[in-house]
């Protein structure tokens, strides 16, 4: 199974290769991966369909118990059937429709692995499984938008997707690992048996947040729908597979899949129904104001995707059939609509829906099956999107009519009517009427670009011929899965004259009202539109240049470019790091201090010389008129340190220390005389105060921490041990040197790493400087 | 620091603090000393060599690229610790052997002792490099 899953990508890798060898019959043949895959699954529908779930499960992280683990039910099923299948065609269309592209193995490698992806992130249990395939998917479909990267927009188009959805998935990751942490484990399928309820009301509300910050960007849910539409910049395989069929379905994927979890609850219903509500009516208004045929599938996708949150928001058992129902009947009749829309673009050299008209004479199958894919759209019998429709309107019939219920029906049939009237504007503007002049001659697309678009389109029929089979093999086993309750419902067509069937002849009736006036409406939203200007679109704009701005600001405050300045920093966040800790204590700390007495005796008394002589030292460098007497003079505070360690029985470090300092003084003294330094210190008494101040702290800082190190009882353990077996281990009475090249080489090594890193970033420095200074000399 | 006597004492010293750095090194392990402390006395020998005579004459007595010394510091560090895998043993294990030439002249030989001298070349090349860039004449 992993593999099956894990193959997209394998092939992927290989597809350039394939296609550059075999050419496009390479391409053809790539399908294959595809449809076996789909083969792979649908043979798996007996036996999932009858209630068994199959596991496979690896070890991944084991000391964090993270597993690379799936499970395969009947709502993965449909899932994994639809992307595999739905994949197959796409690439059969996408290897006609980029004929002869010089990238077209890349292209079909990048479609591979974001189907590969897709799986994944439909079939996974764990968590962290699910959110690698899930930032997957976000990656690959960047890839895909951004596929003509030469095209500015394009590029845009695919940050912007990304930055939404990559960021959505960020607050998706927070929001599982909460969860996981509430109910105890890292797997879906031992989370779907924990209920809500029993979570703590704060964490919940934190936790739905966190999913559907994930949910609701990746399925382009009102206020982050922007991206989709701006999607379109991709080659139309992949706005047909990805922003309809596929990727944004992951977000109600995510929202079915946690229904048990956190469904059923106030909070849930009302967020998602309200999102789900305006996200419709929003998202086919903006169909209604766009003129291209691909912006306006893509805005009806998002009202799609609205209605499809709407409806599991609902959670009745009526309104999670129709969602299921309707995911269907989207998938299908959407991928067909974009396939053909991407034929029409590629047939005339134009998507403007007022630019094409009268193709049916020259593209009459394409004309057909647009026919097919709008009326199951429409929700007209005997189409499966009409059973959908039927089923999403019985919510009412149970119900009693609140004012809740009433917003959410005029908010379906408002939607519903919208998307009848993009649907027959689609099927209907392009294809009948007059012919007009289009950039390219017209023509039939071939035989591999409409092959994807009729089965799918016929599938919407079909369907509902077998419906009795697709709905005990398919949808209730799937709602088993998501529902929390038993399913008694079941799917039909005809449901006898009721409310359902009322609610639709009104939809349907307001649609063709519409219809009729529907250019009179699109003048409208479109001068309403040009009179806003503002939307989230220009929004996302807005806030990338926020960051850039406030980066640009952090950058003026902390990389001014002049050292003395880092140097305060470096103090400053010093300084702040020792008093942190211990400011609400620090007068205790002090009155300690205070208290305790030292007895005067020969040692303390050749301490106290010698510190009288460093702090003697560290007032002439103060003091000092030129640099060198500063530097020298900071030389004598470093060896008086020195001499400190020796007479407290440290050898090497006193060696060192005072090798250190000597160094230490030749380079700055060598720095002086090559930068050209002015002798004299120029800064003024304010930023002189200043660095007393934090210098100040800083050094009574660290004498304060020293001495709380000091005052606790001194843990000998360490040095016991090293004092003991420095000899016998290591062959070494130096225990210092022991330590170095023996105890703790790997510390060392790490280290010496570093001198070696710091000489060549030094040199780097340097020479970079010179360069600069001599192509200056050059120019003058 | 053009004076005469700097500048006739300066070879004299330099030679003294060499021989005196490997010194330093060599009997780190069981007296004050070591490669880190060695190469700094090693180093500012260098320097001082450089301040009394020139950038180049630094050079010409280093005769490889510091940074060559360097990582060949490092790499001889990083091979006496792998040396222990031959013998089946972690990385960075110390081993010894002993060295007795007529029970006359009696030593041990080690990996610790070469992951030491890897450190001082460490010092001595990357100090060096730095110096010499700041020695270096526009």
């Amino acid at each position: 199974m992993v593999w099956i899953i894990l193959s997209g990508f394998f092939v992927a890798f290989a597809s350039p290769f394939c296609v550059r060898i075999l050419g496009q019959i390479g391409a053809y043949l790539l399908s294959i991966v595809a449809f076996g895959i789909c083969y792979y699954f649908i043979s798996f529908t007996a036996e999932v369909s009858s209630g068994s779930v199959l596991y496979y499960s690896y070890e991944w992280f084991p000391n964090m118990s993270v597993r690379f683990a799936f499970f395969l039910d009947p709502l993965s099923l449909i899932f994994a059937i639809l992307i595999s299948g739905i994949g197959g065609f796409i690439i059969l269309y996408a290897a006609s429709y980029l004929k002869n592209h010089p990238h077209l193995g890349r292209f079909l490698g990048f479609i591979l692995a974001f189907m590969a992806s897709m799986l994944g992130l439909v079939l996974a249990n764990d968590i962290i499984t699910l959110f690698v395939f899930w930032e997957a998917t976000s990656i690959t479909s960047f890839l895909l938008i951004g596929f003509d990267s030469h095209r500015a927009e394009a590029r845009r188009a695919a940050i912007q997707a990304l930055v939404v959805t990559g960021g959505g998935g960020l607050a998706l990751l927070a929001g599982l690992i909460l969860l996981s942490l509430s109910t105890g484990s890292l797997l879906l399928s031992d989370m779907l048996f924990f209920n809500g309820r029993s979570l703590d009301n704060d964490l919940y509300v934190l936790i739905l947040l966190l999913i559907l910050g994930g949910a609701f960007t990746k399925s382009a849910q009102i206020p982050f729908h922007f991206w989709l539409p701006n999607a379109m910049e991709a080659p139309t395989p992949v706005s047909a597979y990805l922003h309809s069929a596929t990727m944004v379905k992951a977000g109600v994927y995510l929202l079915m899949r946690l229904n048990p979890v956190l469904g059923q609850q106030p909070l849930w219903t009302e967020i998602l129904s309200i999102v789900g509500a305006l996200t419709l009516v929003v998202g086919s208004i903006l169909a209604m104001a766009s003129r291209d045929l691909k912006r306006m599938l893509a805005y009806t996708t998002m009202a799609s995707l609205g209605l499809l949150v709407l409806l599991i928001g609902m959670g009745s058992q009526e309104a999670l059939l129709a969602a299921m129902v309707y995911l269907v009947a989207h998938s299908f009749f959407k991928g067909a609509f974009f396939m053909l829309a991407g034929g029409v673009d590629h047939s005339t050299g134009t998507r403007d829906i007022y630019a094409v008209s009268g193709l049916y004479r020259v593209m009459p199958l394409t004309a057909v099956t647009a026919a097919l894919a709008a009326l199951s759209m429409c929700g007209l019998p005997p189409f499966l999107g009409f059973v959908a429709k039927e089923t999403m309107y019985s919510i009412f019939g149970s119900a009693s009519l609140g004012g809740f219920h009433i917003f959410i029906m005029l908010m379906l049939v408002i939607g519903n009517a919208l998307m009848l009237v993009i649907a027959a504007s689609i099927a209907i503007m392009p294809f009948y009427g007059r012919s007009y002049k289009t950039p390219k001659i017209p023509h039939e697309s071939d035989f591999f670009m409409l092959c994807g678009p009729v089965i799918l389109a016929l599938l919407g029929i079909v369907s509902v011929g077998y419906l009795h089979n697709f709905d005990t093999y398919f949808i209730v086993p799937a709602l088993q899965v998501i529902a929390p309750f038993t399913i008694s419902k079941n799917l039909h067509l005809w449901g006898g004259f009721n409310l359902a069937l009322l609610l639709s002849i009104v939809t349907i009736l307001f649609g063709v009202f519409i219809y009729l006036y529907k250019d009179n409406l699109h003048r409208f939203l479109v001068s309403l539109f040009k009179f806003l200007r503002w939307g989230p679109d220009k929004g996302f704009d807005q806030f990338v240049n926020a960051i850039t701005r406030l980066s640009f600001i952090w950058r003026k405050y902390m990389q001014s470019g002049h050292h003395s300045h880092y140097l305060m920093l470096t103090f400053v966040f010093f300084a702040f790091a020792l008093w942190a800790p211990i400011y609400d204590d620090a007068y205790d700390v002090f009155k300690e201090m205070l208290a305790v007495k030292a007895e005067i005796t020969l040692q303390n008394l050749l301490f106290i010389a010698i510190i009288v002589i460093s702090v003697l030292s560290v007032i002439i460098v103060l003091m000092a008129k030129t640099r060198l007497f500063a530097i020298v003079s900071l030389g004598i505070q470093g060896f008086s340190v020195a001499v400190i360690f020796m007479i407290a029985g440290a050898p090497d470090l006193s060696f060192t220390q005072f090798m250190v300092d000597t160094l230490a003084i030749v380079v700055l003294t060598l720095v002086m005389t090559r930068l050209a330094m002015q002798m004299v210190d120029y800064r003024s008494m304010q930023e002189r105060l200043l660095g007393i101040i934090v210098s100040l702290f800083c050094g009574v800082g660290i004498m304060v921490h020293l001495n709380q190190i000091l005052s606790k009882p001194f843990n000998a353990y360490i040095s016991d041990y090293f004092n003991a077996y420095s000899f016998i281990e290591a062959h070494g009475r130096n225990i210092v040197n022991v330590i170095i090249v023996d105890f703790r080489a790997i510390d060392t090594l790490g280290e010496i790493s570093v001198v070696m890193g710091a000489a060549i970033a030094c040199l780097a420095l340097v020479k970079m400087r010179n360069k600069k200074t001599k192509l200056a000399s050059h120019t003058s | 620091m053009q004076t005469i006597i700097f500048r006739a004492a300066i070879p004299l010293i330099t030679t003294l603090m060499m021989i005196f750095s490997v010194f330093i090194l060599l009997r780190g392990h069981n007296a004050p000393g070591g490669g880190f402390i060695g190469g700094i006395i090693a180093a500012s020998a260098f320097a001082v060599y450089g301040i009394a005579q020139s950038e180049a004459a630094i050079r010409k007595a280093l005769y490889f690229k510091p940074l060559t010394i360097s990582a060949f510091g490092l790499l001889l560090s990083v091979l006496s610790g792998l040396f222990s895998i031959l013998y089946d043993k972690p990385f960075l294990t110390g081993l010894w052997h002993k060295v007795d030439i007529f029970h006359t002249v009696v030593f041990y030989i080690s990996t610790p002792l070469f992951f030491d001298i890897g450190v001082y070349l460490v010092v001595v090349g990357g100090l060096s490099a730095i110096i010499l860039v700041l020695e270096e004449e526009e």
